[in-house]
């Protein structure tokens, strides 16, 4: 019996918005009448540590957490983050991946390596790879914070609904608390959903 | 956090299970909620606080907030704590006697167990108070059922005059799901009646309230046996029964479609015969449970065969990608195909390590910096953000345990020296919060027994790790409201400490830290070191002007990476060969501006003076990486 469920992994570090980010997928989800859990480990990640949000939605969701090899779209903030989690996704599953590097204390001390070329690494492991610099683009629109924003449009024309439901959401989430920011959300939006397709554009060509 | 009009009854909300709880304790008409904030519990007091009609609070800790819940529940209002799981260690002595008086008003405690140990010391298994204090447990699976499970144990407490507890894991606490919410009734308390045969728990008075207690415990499992909470759901597929309770519930109707399932609600007491009834209908019992095999052991003594722990994990969680390759096994089946070792498809990727941080500019960081620069200590730690201190680039933490060990700890690592540590200067690192929890006790120990510890108090008036609640040290309570504040150098001096050992310093002048640290590590008696300086996530600290690195005068000394803040990162290493012939690492930073917040700590171990601040009007950046 297949439950007709779509697992969205969301992983990044603590301060990147990847919560939020997860919350304004399934109130998209949820607008649109599907059942949704979102569920995350994040004790500690205020400070600093991997923040990794499972969401799910569809008829009725049991279980709030996806099983490893399942996931159907990753949203990976980070680079090297989105070679830590690739492995939920299921076979040659989609990454849509920040090329931002962000580096650790003990990187930086020098304990660990930081991996040479993850989206090499990620597509060795055969899946497809949306790679664009989702910071460039927030800095660009004059704010680092809109970072979670162009990850959500990036990730709008792959989901199981139309991406103005996305759109919709992060307005009406806007509207309510930052009423000022509902533009700059919409162009930030718009940026993201343009690099993710300009992305898959020349993926297709080299394909 | 200002009220807020609650959402209409009806509404259906997106909820995490601390929400969920948070809006059955306001609609149960709870008059009194009390906690001390600990991962995953905190947010149910936080959201309570939101709420009108209710009064919440910060409790000093877990046994406290327990009493306070009590004291409104005997006077005939609902009441409410919430809890980590290591609360309850903290406050069960109040527990373990109020299961005799037992409450007049519905009293609901709920313990948040960290199963997977996501930001905790330890992982235990909360329904062990269940067995231990005879009361009642509910054990939601998700956010409705917190929500729903929240309500109806305030009813059950009322009816049979026992507290009752929520048992919730960290899946239940932090996992959002839709919940349909209701409307708030109107319990008024009906005031404190004097009873003192029931109230004061002398021996002779407790000697009579134990059979009542065994009494009542008979009564519940009857209760548990007729509870809709605790329904048999059937399947096709009857090879295996699962017998299952919480979150695992979840997990195993997802991993388990078509079996049956025995979805244990109000768990304690067991409803035995239930199960018995259940485990007829099926070839063999599985009892699915996080963490401890608590019903197995029970039902194993009752004659029922079944299979658990023999199977599955003892500690963890127990989702999906854990239970179908163990009953694939035990069915002799072949792995589901996603799930054949190590657990996917692709093996997971060889990443470096992302353990949390202490933050940018946070106090903490002068502290350690410090520290590591002392020789020849042992330091004994505590809960908090500061526990981080143990890690790298400072490894200047030596021991944690509990809330307030760091004290006795470093007592007894004073009275308890083996040869080797004889010349060890012994020091205790405490957060303001932590110390008024628990640690207040054990310094006055070191005062009175006149142990030789030095104390350094970390004052960063929050409740940092939890997300900076406030505490009786910072001068406001839950509501954002002005509250009298603890002056730490007054308390310690009234506990004792001489007032020539007590110093009050600033963490992010390292010279005066760095003297009084060495000065005091010297003089053989308690001295107490008290830094002042804010946590950077509550609105008390204030930005500076962010520094930059001057790239011409870096000469990769690395002496500011000691610091450990996150904003500082190498750009480029060199080896190098010194005049004496030994090899180095240079390492060349930067600072990443757009992080910095200008506390001004790596400068002062810059020797070259390469750090610099950012200029007026000169745009802040974030480092690229290729």
């Amino acid at each position: 019996m297949e439950q007709q469920v779509t697992n969205i992994l969301v992983v990044g570090i603590g301060g990147q918005g990847v919560m939020t980010a997860t919350e304004i997928l399934a109130e998209a989800a949820i607008s649109l009448g599907n059942d949704a859990k979102k569920t995350e480990v994040a004790g500690m990640a205020q400070r600093g540590g991997v923040v990794s949000s499972h969401l799910r939605f569809g008829l009725k969701v049991l279980s709030p957490q996806i099983t490893p090899g399942t996931a159907d779209l990753l949203l990976a903030f980070e680079a090297a983050e989105a070679l830590r989690w690739c492995h939920y996704l299921k076979p040659g599953g989609l990454v849509l991946m920040n090329t931002a590097k962000l580096v650790p204390p003990v990187v930086n001390i020098g304990l660990y390596d930081y991996p040479n070329d993850p989206i090499a690494e990620v597509r060795a492991r055969g899946y497809a790879v949306h790679a664009f610099d989702a910071m460039e683009i927030a800095m660009t629109l004059g704010d680092v914070r809109l970072g979670n924003t162009v990850m959500l449009g990036a990730a709008s024309d792959h989901l199981p609904f139309p991406a103005d439901a996305l759109l919709a959401a992060i307005v009406k989430r806007f509207s309510a608390r930052k009423p000022q920011l509902v533009e700059l959300n919409r162009k930030a939006f718009e940026a993201g959903r343009a690099a993710d397709a300009a992305v898959g554009h020349n993926e297709k060509e080299a394909a | 956090m200002a009220a807020v009009m609650p959402a209409p009854a009806q509404s259906q909300l997106f909820l995490s299970g601390n929400e969920a709880v948070a809006r059955a304790v306001w609609e149960a008409g709870c008059r009194v909620a009390a906690a001390y904030p600990g991962t995953p519990s905190t947010e149910m007091l936080e959201e309570i606080s939101g709420y009108p009609d209710i009064y919440a609070e910060w409790s000093v800790n877990e046994k406290v907030s327990l009493e306070v819940a009590i004291g409104a529940a005997y006077a005939g209002s609902r009441a409410f704590c919430a809890m980590k799981h290591v609360g309850m260690n903290v406050a069960s002595d109040a527990l373990m006697t109020l299961t005799l008086t037992g409450v007049i008003g519905g009293l609901v405690i709920a313990i948040a167990d960290d199963v997977g140990l996501s930001s905790s010391q330890n992982e235990q298994d909360s329904r062990f108070w269940g067995r231990f204090a005879h009361l009642p447990v509910f054990e939601p699976a998700d956010s409705q059922e917190a929500y729903e499970m929240t309500k109806a144990a305030f009813d059950l407490s009322e009816k049979h005059q026992c507290p009752v507890i929520l048992r919730l894991t960290t899946r239940i606490c932090h996992v959002k799901a839709l919940v349909t919410v209701g409307e708030r009734e109107s319990h008024t308390g009906a005031g404190f009646k004097k009873d003192v045969a029931r109230w004061v728990m002398t021996p002779a008075g407790a000697v009579r309230r134990i059979p009542l207690m065994f009494e009542r415990e008979k009564t519940l499992r009857a209760e548990a046996e007729a509870s809709a909470f605790n329904i048999a759901e059937d399947g096709a597929d009857r090879r295996i029964g699962f017998v299952t309770s919480g979150p695992a519930y979840m997990h195993v109707r997802e991993s388990f479609p078509d079996a049956p399932v025995l979805k244990l609600g109000l768990a304690c007491p067991l409803p035995l015969e239930k199960i018995r009834a259940f485990a007829a209908g099926v070839d063999k019992l599985v009892v699915v449970e996080e963490v401890e095999p608590l019903v197995e052991m029970e039902l194993k003594a009752n004659g029922l065969d079944c299979v658990g722990k023999d199977i599955l994990p003892r500690q963890g969680e127990l989702a999906p990608h854990v239970l179908k390759p163990a009953i694939a096994r035990l069915l002799g089946e072949p792995m589901p195909e996603n799930l054949a070792p190590p657990q996917a498809v692709a093996p997971p990727a060889t990443v470096f390590p992302r353990p949390p941080t202490m933050c940018v500019a946070c106090p903490h960081l002068g502290v350690y910096y410090t520290l590591s620069q002392l020789k020849n200590i042992t330091i004994s730690g505590d809960i908090g953000c500061y526990t981080l201190g143990a890690g790298h680039p400072w490894n200047a933490l030596d021991t944690t345990i509990s809330m307030g060990a760091s004290m006795g700890i470093a007592m007894g690592l004073d009275k308890g020296r083996g040869e080797a540590d004889k010349n060890k200067r012994i020091l205790a690192v405490i957060g303001d919060s932590t110390f008024m929890h628990m640690g207040m006790q054990g310094l006055l120990d070191i005062v009175y027994n006149k142990g030789n510890v030095t104390v350094l108090i970390l004052d960063n008036r929050a409740v940092g790790m939890t997300g900076g609640q406030d505490n009786p040290g910072n001068g406001r309570d839950i509501y954002g409201d002005p509250a009298p504040s603890v002056d730490f150098a007054k308390l310690v001096e009234s506990l004792g400490v001489k007032p020539e050992r007590i110093h009050v310093v600033d963490p992010y002048l390292l010279p005066v830290l760095f003297k009084t640290l060495r000065e005091e590590i010297k003089v053989p008696e308690v001295s107490v070191i008290i830094t002042n300086q804010p946590c950077v996530l509550v609105d008390d600290y204030k930005k500076q002007p962010p520094f930059k690195v001057i790239d011409d005068k870096c000469t990769g000394c690395g002496n500011c990476v000691e610091v450990g803040c996150p904003a500082i990162h190498v750009m480029r290493r060199e080896k190098a060969i010194k005049p004496s012939g030994k090899e180095v690492e240079l390492q060349f930073v930067q600072i990443e501006t757009a992080a910095c917040t200008g506390c001004g700590l790596c400068v002062q171990p810059c020797a070259p003076d390469a750090i610099v601040e950012v200029e007026a009007g000169e745009a802040v950046s974030i480092l690229k990486r290729q």
